[in-house]
């Protein structure tokens, strides 16, 4: 069961998520150390695989260094939902295969530490906790095909 | 309905006679720019994929810029495998140390950015080279590997904002000081999505490097690009420049076109600004937070780091002797060689400050001039983002040149004009 991590701020950057400290190295291992750490230095011990971020408005904006959805990914974070996503940040996430999830009100119907079990498929969120379905906007059809893929690398080898 | 520039220049890279905002298009990319953080993983995925192909070695521009020189032996790890890469394509436009220098002030001075192209480059402050009448924005890796592989990639076209710069900049006021007004006005997504096009006659009278600083700073708004008309500034500067293929198509926003934004900015009446922590879009007038102390001064960057930036601080700092730690950064050795040339390398040193080579360094707190915990520093850079030049407790102020300039020899936030 996922667990939600909720933060309660809109514009949660690609320097919170992944410090350009550490841009040193591309190894998503080692990225995954220090996911969201200039934002919350206790994620990385408490996040489960599978446990999902929720944040406002504007998350990943900055940077367009992928290495923040590699060390999301590298956490095994099993989704990001906001109320709306950079552009640079929302791209790089359908093109490493990881569904960003639009949800405008979401810190409204989250909270912190409530269950989750998410239907991609379905575009529903189940709030287990609070004994809730959530509807969200699913991706189009162009970029589900894409996050299906594994990427947009796997989708254009498939493709041809 | 007509078209805005932005609109014509992806119609033209989709082979369409037209597009509209929100179409998905597929456009051919003109010029790709890599540097040593993004491509390296970029260089990675084409092996993994088995992928050998680079679509066109004349439309990649390779510098290391962001911890170059080498500042830890896994830097040096990803400049090795951004050297080896670019030597094994034979790449004919790849800097190497010592001509390598930070990529967005590097490529229009060595002639790379043409009107009318499409741009695209693994860092987000890729848009800059809309001041060139082009269509410029940052990718990813895995797009940029895409992009090398394929040299076409898919764009949602964007809705287009317009922003009239009336008036005329006052003494101290700066191009930098427009665009902290412009992201304090809409704030840091006010531009998502969208294009930012820049207009009116303060723009027409600012140099092509005042206009970068603008379009520079369209990110920090969320813009997918900005972009300002061509006009006789744009001509004189790319006149003699251009490597490779010196014709350019020109493209103009029809008098009809669509903007889904206007906003009229009367730069007459704007102040000197300072950006305070945690977001670009905190801005304030200098007469409001006169005083506040800084512990350091940073003046450099893709945003604030050409040779007219550094010949605006130097003329405050001539003279004069620097209060706090000052680090000044030419962005290419182009501008360390014209400042050394003209005697801005000596004012700064008799100043008190340290003259560094070409770096991106301190900027994403990478190296040369890393912030304590607790400690303020004044920076002409673009991001003020908590822990972006060093502690995750420390904290950064944007400025112009000049204010920055202020600011280290008074050691505290000044009034530039009280100093020129």
């Amino acid at each position: 069961m996922a667990k939600a991590h909720v933060y309660k701020r809109d514009h949660v950057n690609t320097d919170e998520i992944i410090p350009a400290r550490y841009l040193n190295t591309d190894d998503a291992v080692e990225l995954a150390k220090h996911c969201m750490e200039d934002l919350d230095t206790d994620f990385v011990r408490k996040a489960k695989p599978g446990d999902v971020i929720v944040c406002g408005d504007d998350f990943g904006c900055g940077s367009s260094r992928e290495h923040a959805v590699w060390a999301i990914q590298g956490a095994k974070v099993g989704a990001v939902i906001a109320h709306s996503f950079a552009r640079i940040f929302y791209r790089n996430c359908i093109n490493c295969g990881f569904y960003p999830i639009e949800l405008p009100g979401a810190l409204d119907k989250i909270r912190d530490g409530d269950e989750l079990n998410i239907d991609y498929k379905d575009g529903t969120i189940e709030n287990k906790t609070q004994k809730t379905k959530i509807k969200f906007m699913p991706l189009p059809d162009f970029a589900l095909n894409i996050v299906r893929d594994g990427g947009l690398l796997e989708h254009i080898k498939k493709q041809k | 309905m007509g078209m805005t520039i932005t609109e014509k220049i992806m119609a033209r890279a989709a082979g369409r006679t037209s597009v509209k905002a929100g179409e998905l298009v597929n456009a051919n990319v003109d010029m790709i720019m890599c540097h040593d953080v993004t491509t390296p993983p970029a260089i990675s995925m084409l092996r993994e994929h088995g992928v050998d192909n680079v679509f066109d070695p004349e439309k990649i521009v390779v510098t290391p810029d962001h911890f170059q020189p080498a500042k830890d032996i896994k830097s040096a790890e990803l400049h090795k495998r951004l050297d080896s890469w670019a030597k094994e394509k034979n790449l004919p436009y790849y800097y190497k140390l010592g001509r390598a220098g930070v990529c967005h002030a590097l490529l229009p001075e060595q002639g790379h950015i043409r009107p009318g192209e499409v741009i695209v480059g693994g860092d987000s402050h890729t848009c800059t080279y809309g001041a060139f009448a082009a269509f410029s924005t940052g990718i990813g890796s895995t797009d940029l590997a895409a992009a090398i592989a394929t040299g076409v990639l898919w764009f949602k076209v964007p809705a287009s904002m317009k922003f009239v710069l009336n008036g005329s900049l006052g003494k101290g006021v700066y191009s930098k000081d427009v665009i902290l007004e412009v992201i304090r006005r809409i704030g840091t997504d006010g531009a998502l999505y969208r294009a930012m096009e820049f207009v009116g006659p303060a723009l027409k009278e600012m140099t092509m490097e005042a206009r970068m600083t603008i379009t520079n700073m369209a990110i920090e708004a969320g813009g997918k690009n900005g972009i300002v008309g061509f006009d006789q500034t744009t001509k004189a500067y790319l006149s003699g420049r251009l490597k490779g293929k010196t014709d350019y198509t020109v493209f103009e926003s029809d008098a009809n076109a669509p903007y889904v934004h206007e906003d009229t900015i009367d730069c007459s009446k704007l102040e000197p600004m300072v950006a305070f922590p945690h977001l670009p879009s905190n801005g304030k007038a200098v007469g409001e937070c006169k005083g506040l102390a800084m512990d350091q001064a940073y003046i450099g960057s893709c945003t604030n780091g050409r040779i007219e930036d550094l010949r605006i601080a130097a003329s405050i700092l001539k003279g004069r002797q620097v209060k706090i730690r000052t680090i000044v950064v030419p962005a290419t050795p182009v501008i360390w060689k014209q400042a050394v040339d003209e005697g801005l390398a000596e004012i700064f040193y008799d100043a008190g400050c340290v003259f560094s080579a070409p770096t991106c360094g301190a900027c994403l707190g990478g190296f040369m001039g890393i912030l304590a915990a607790g400690e303020k520093c004044i920076s002409t850079t673009n991001r003020n983002f908590v822990g972006r030049m060093g502690s995750p407790k420390s904290e950064v102020y944007l400025a112009s040149p000049a204010t920055a300039a202020a600011a280290a020899v008074e050691g505290k936030l000044a009034d530039c004009r009280n100093y020129l």
